[in-house]
């Protein structure tokens, strides 16, 4: 039977290094990219610049998808038809998220979604945040609206839509 | 289904947040103890296989070779697998057609992470999941994507904190009998339910830490088996899986590919009714919830009915289905690639009555290990039996 005296590992604490009991070597990274939108999300991107959505339509899987892909990836053939959707939704999962990437603490938590839109085959989804509402308001299956930036700020992004706002 | 393949030995470092060691140092420490426990020395090995998460913990490109010296690789065929959090599970399955196949006797299986490297929080290297033109310049972080999945499952079926805090409970509790544990604790429900709130429905006792080390197993085929010991562990099932990388056009409430892998699994092992056929199972437990979710995706109980079964005491050490008698992600640590394959080399232990105060209470014959991965989409499972 093992006994942690038969286990090597070495830890160490907070304390260690204060101490300088142990030596590290720290680089700092410089990874710079930029990435082709492709196809279809540059389709999205320029539609969501003129305050729309689009997704896509696989005929044969009878599938309206959101972000749109070229390909559908149930039958793997080429998609048929871009189809405008709403700039409305129900919620299908949230969450209060009191940290960012690093731990740092919040005290007005962000809230991130999956946002089913409206026009698209049930279950389709995008992530966003929602806002200009309570927190504790917040529930699965509340229907939101897109909240745009004005026109002249919008660059063809994502971030083109602020957050999402309920609405009854 | 090719030739048979069993464990034989198997070795790991502590898990510890962070380790004097480096990576190579870890893999060497693992695949010491897991030939000496076999009492087989690194000639023997024909082949070496090892598992290891993002490039970007590290800041090494290629860790795998970086790695290779520690774990054993020299002059021999090398391969390094990576499925993210799926590896731990992923790499023995590799180890298992490098033998399966016949071209290869013996194979050194080495699963290494070391997160403390990155700065200042290893969530920053798990940024880049997320897809970079439709949701990264939202900013997001990891754990909003558990906390849409843990919320997703509970107002599915109703449940509280509470019903999903009791597998942080007993995996903490567990992990007290563990010697290489980093956190194990005895805790309430009320102290789970009290922690920090991260990301609602994400408190910090939900979440499994930052953490390094290394495990390693020893497998052969069935003619070296029989000369090194008398208790070898039989490979019976080996199946994995992947989802949509589209995660938010996905059943979030269900993990399908999980359900995949098992089937195949099961399949392979000639397993009909895995509730009864599996008699204890180590499924991935980065989250509390995801112990729940993977039970259901592994067809050990119904849809929704884990937090039943949980409050029922029935996946406890001395009950019906234990689940993570090891102390799992929650209570042992989560060094990625490493954490996986401590679940397989508990597997072993328990099968071969070697777990010591973890030893579960009833006979086991069969047990099962899996993870969970990549883009939160990848479920990977071994089923081993005596």
């Amino acid at each position: 039977m093992l006994t942690a005296k038969d286990l090597m590992g070495t830890g160490l604490k907070s304390l260690d290094f204060k101490q300088k009991k142990v030596l590290t070597e720290t680089w700092k990274a410089n990874a710079k990219y930029g990435w082709d939108q492709g196809i279809a999300i540059g389709r999205y991107l320029r539609e969501l610049k003129h305050g729309k959505i689009i997704g896509i339509k696989c005929h044969k899987c009878n599938r309206t998808v959101v972000p749109p892909r070229i390909f559908c990836e149930w039958c793997f053939k080429p998609m048929d038809e871009w189809v405008y959707l709403k700039d409305t939704g129900i919620v299908n999962t949230f969450s209060l998220c009191y940290v960012t990437w690093d731990m740092k603490r919040l005290t007005e938590p962000q809230i991130p979604a999956v946002i089913e839109i409206d026009g698209a085959s049930p279950g389709m989804g995008i992530m966003h945040l929602i806002s200009e509402v309570d927190p504790k308001m917040v529930t699965r299956g509340m229907k939101v609206k897109a909240v745009w930036k004005p026109e002249n700020e919008r660059i063809g992004a994502i971030t083109d839509i602020k957050y999402w706002k309920p609405i009854k | 289904m090719g030739r048979r393949v069993a464990v034989v030995g198997a070795g790991m470092t502590k898990f510890v947040r962070r380790a004097q060691e480096t990576g190579k140092e870890l893999c060497w420490e693992a695949a010491k103890m897991a030939l000496d426990s076999c009492g087989m020395t690194l000639d023997q090995i024909d082949c070496v296989v090892l598992g290891t998460a993002p490039d970007t913990f590290d800041g090494v490109h290629m860790k795998g070779e970086y790695l290779s010296d520690g774990a054993g690789a020299l002059g021999k065929p090398y391969m390094r697998c990576y499925v993210g959090g799926g590896t731990g599970v992923f790499a023995p399955i590799q180890g298992w057609y490098h033998l399966a196949s016949g071209h290869f006797d013996t194979c050194l299986v080495v699963c290494e992470e070391k997160m403390s490297s990155y700065q200042p929080h290893p969530q920053g290297a798990f940024l880049t999941i997320f897809d970079h033109t439709t949701e990264r310049p939202l900013k997001p972080n990891l754990l909003w994507i558990f906390a849409l999945e843990m919320n997703r499952y509970m107002t599915t079926y109703g449940f509280k904190k509470e019903d999903i805090a009791r597998v942080a409970v007993k995996n903490k509790k567990n992990a007290l009998d563990h010697p290489a544990a980093q956190i194990p604790e005895q805790y309430t429900i009320e102290d789970i339910l009290n922690s920090e709130v991260l990301a609602w429905p994400v408190q910090r006792l939900d979440v499994s830490p930052v953490s390094d080390g290394a495990v390693a197993i020893v497998m052969t085929n069935e003619n070296v088996a029989r000369r090194v010991t008398d208790k070898p562990v039989w490979v019976e099932g080996v199946g994995w899986a992947l989802d949509t990388a589209y995660w938010t056009n996905r059943d979030l409430c269900y993990p399908r590919y999980v359900e995949v892998a098992a089937r195949m699994a099961y399949q392979m092992a000639g397993i009909t009714d895995p509730a009864h056929e599996i008699h204890v199972a180590e499924p991935y437990d980065p989250f509390d919830y995801k112990e729940l979710h993977h039970m259901e995706g592994l067809l050990l109980c119904g849809k929704g009915e884990a937090p039943i079964i949980t409050a029922e005491g029935k996946t406890e050490r001395d009950g019906e289905l234990p689940i993570c008698p090891s102390g799992g992600l929650l209570g042992v640590g989560n060094p990625i690639a490493a954490a996986g394959l401590m679940k397989v080399a508990e597997i072993f232990w328990q099968l071969r009555g070697e777990a010591g105060k973890r030893q579960i209470a009833r006979k086991a014959k069969r047990g099962l290990a899996q993870a969970w991965g990549d883009l939160m989409q990848v479920g990977t499972v071994i089923v081993l039996g005596i």
